[in-house]
């Protein structure tokens, strides 16, 4: 339960790790999506109501429609994502990793039913704290899973100074730190940059550094740019 | 290679997928406009792939495999998309697949009937000898509103309805029943326990009230009502309470596979049966909000329309679908 990440494998042979969504979001997400149903029929209903009984009639298809396959269009027809779940950045994909399609989406969707009960969405709860991809009844029958979705900032390293050699050999994954740390810490504050670079400063120990976390900090950028290959 | 060599050799090519892969996103509401730009869309692909098993077999570091994970990902959704062609198939289904569909799971749907008719049938005849037990199922106020709707001396029954307020009573069955008969199905999933509950409810319901109804003699007016939908609306409820329990039976009973395989399998196939019962209900509700209520024809009239739409009914769902399969058999005779 901690640990939320699940490893798909694509038919090419590659691994694609993705975060599962957990119940807060999903929960957040459900509530907004009742938020847009209310105002979206209530809208409806005052305008129908003009129309005498036929408009009543044709208000009570568009609740049925709403009520059951308003998740389901979206899902089909947007990348898997409600407008609430657009709002929460996740999104409904199949076990395979493949978008939802119309009998997946819809079996997920009625069995919404299912979950409510026995109150307040109770076997659905349950369901989602027992299975370690958070998967309500729906989910389980249909085969979908809730993942959130990425968004992916550009990081550019941008400072002037050289590339660096560290003096000692590094293994893969030190050097992976070390380019990780140099990516991030533009997203970091400063202060925060210098408190992680200076646990390293006696292991970086070149000529140049004299305790000077600052130093620490830039040493380490230009060690990651000569890592990742910059001349 | 080092990190930076690897990004400057393949950095273009992943530019250019990327705006593959938007372009392929919004295609995919409007197809057939500029396929001619998604050329080279699988390759690209494989050779991103390739790279992203690059990346980690080399240790780049972190935010440039997420960064390449999140192009495969978006790449492998679009690129392994189902076609969403249910609307081209709508007429195959109703023609050939339903009826298929109801014969291939007929343990179930005659496991469903039994719930629903022997329950119905049994408190029917009870009802005949205790004439009181009405008040023990349905409530005295839903009875009385039951008594006044089939009163057959009611004034309403002498005035035609207009048709808007048919229009309103169509869409009141079509949210009502189809409601009923998801939940029917979806209560299927707790081991059948839920799906039998509402078989077995309804068919106690609707046992006490017919019972009632011929013991306070308003027969007429209230069969002569039921019959004509009833061919559907009874079918169709019976359809997803055997979708229902399929659901349910998979997990009870899953054969070979894994529960959770079983339940998977069972769901795509059960969700078939539920697509037929939406069909049959919408039927339903048209015969029950414009056909059931009218008065302009006799009440035999109507039990023989009745009849007849009874007799469709379970020749659509046992005789048709079938000459398909002895074609293909035809077929692969020939091939042999």
């Amino acid at each position: 339960m901690l640990d939320t990440t699940r490893e798909i494998e694509v038919p090419e042979g590659v691994e694609l790790s993705l975060a599962v969504a957990g119940l807060v979001s999903r929960s957040l997400a459900f509530m907004i999506d009742l938020i847009v149903r209310w105002v979206g029929l209530g809208t409806v209903s005052g305008i129908l109501e003009y129309l005498g009984n036929f408009g009543q009639g044709l208000f009570l298809i568009l609740v049925f429609v709403v009520e059951w396959f308003y998740p389901v269009l979206f899902e089909v027809f947007n990348q898997g994502q409600t407008i609430g779940k657009k709002s929460m950045g996740i999104m409904v994909i199949n076990d395979d990793g493949t978008p939802t399609d119309w009998s997946s989406s819809i079996v997920r969707n009625l069995l919404r039913f299912a979950d409510f009960l026995p109150m307040l969405f109770g076997f659905g709860v349950l369901s989602m704290l027992i299975n370690k991809d958070f998967k309500r009844l729906g989910d389980l029958a249909a085969g979908t899973l809730v993942v959130h979705r990425r968004k992916i900032k550009e990081e550019k390293l941008s400072y002037e100074e050289e590339g660096l050699a560290p003096k000692i050999s590094l293994t893969l994954e030190e050097q992976s730190a070390i380019i990780s740390f140099a990516e991030r810490s533009s997203k970091m504050s400063v202060s925060r940059t210098h408190e992680l670079a200076s646990y390293l400063g006696p292991w970086l120990e070149q000529d140049k550094t004299k305790k000077n976390p600052e130093n620490e900090a830039l040493l380490l950028k230009r060690m990651a740019k000569w890592l990742r290959g910059h001349q | 290679m080092r990190q930076e060599e690897f990004e400057d050799r393949y950095v273009n090519h992943w530019k250019k997928f990327e705006v593959q892969i938007n372009l392929a996103e919004a295609l995919k509401l409007n197809k057939k406009k500029g396929e001619h730009s998604l050329k080279g869309f699988a390759d690209n692909y494989r050779q991103l792939c390739y790279c992203l098993a690059l990346a980690r077999e080399r240790h780049y570091s972190p935010l440039l495999i997420h960064r390449l994970e999140a192009l495969v990902f978006r790449g492998h959704q679009s690129f392994y998309q189902k076609r969403l062609g249910i609307f081209q198939n709508i007429f195959h289904f109703i023609l050939h697949g339903f009826p298929q569909a109801v014969r291939q799971q007929a343990n179930f749907i005659w496991a469903s009937s039994a719930l629903f008719y022997l329950p119905l049938i049994v408190v029917f005849l009870l009802m005949l000898v205790f004439p009181d037990m009405i008040y023990m199922i349905v409530d005295p106020g839903t009875v009385t509103s039951m008594e006044n709707m089939y009163d057959p001396a009611a004034e309403r029954f002498g005035t035609e309805r207009s048709s808007d307020s048919d229009f309103y009573m169509f869409g009141h069955y079509i949210r009502n029943n189809i409601g009923i008969a998801f939940q029917i199905f979806a209560g299927g999933i707790l081991l059948t326990i839920g799906s039998q509950f509402y078989l077995l409810f309804n068919g106690f319901v609707f046992g006490a009230i017919a019972g009632h109804i011929y013991n306070i003699g308003y027969s007429e007016t209230f069969f002569s009502f039921v019959i004509g939908h009833g061919a559907f609306e009874l079918t169709g409820i019976v359809v997803a309470g055997g979708a229902g329990l399929q659901l349910g039976w998979a997990i009870l009973s899953p054969g070979v596979y894994s529960r959770k395989q079983a339940l998977v399998n069972a769901a795509k196939s059960s969700i078939q049966l539920v697509y037929g019962s939406i069909f049959l209900l919408l039927i339903a509700a048209f015969v029950e909000a414009f056909w059931s209520s009218t008065h302009m024809v006799s009440a035999n009239t109507k039990y023989w329309v009745g009849g007849i739409f009874w007799i469709l009914v379970i020749g659509y769902l046992t005789l048709l679908g079938r000459r398909k399969r002895l074609g293909l058999t035809k077929g692969s005779a020939h091939g042999s």
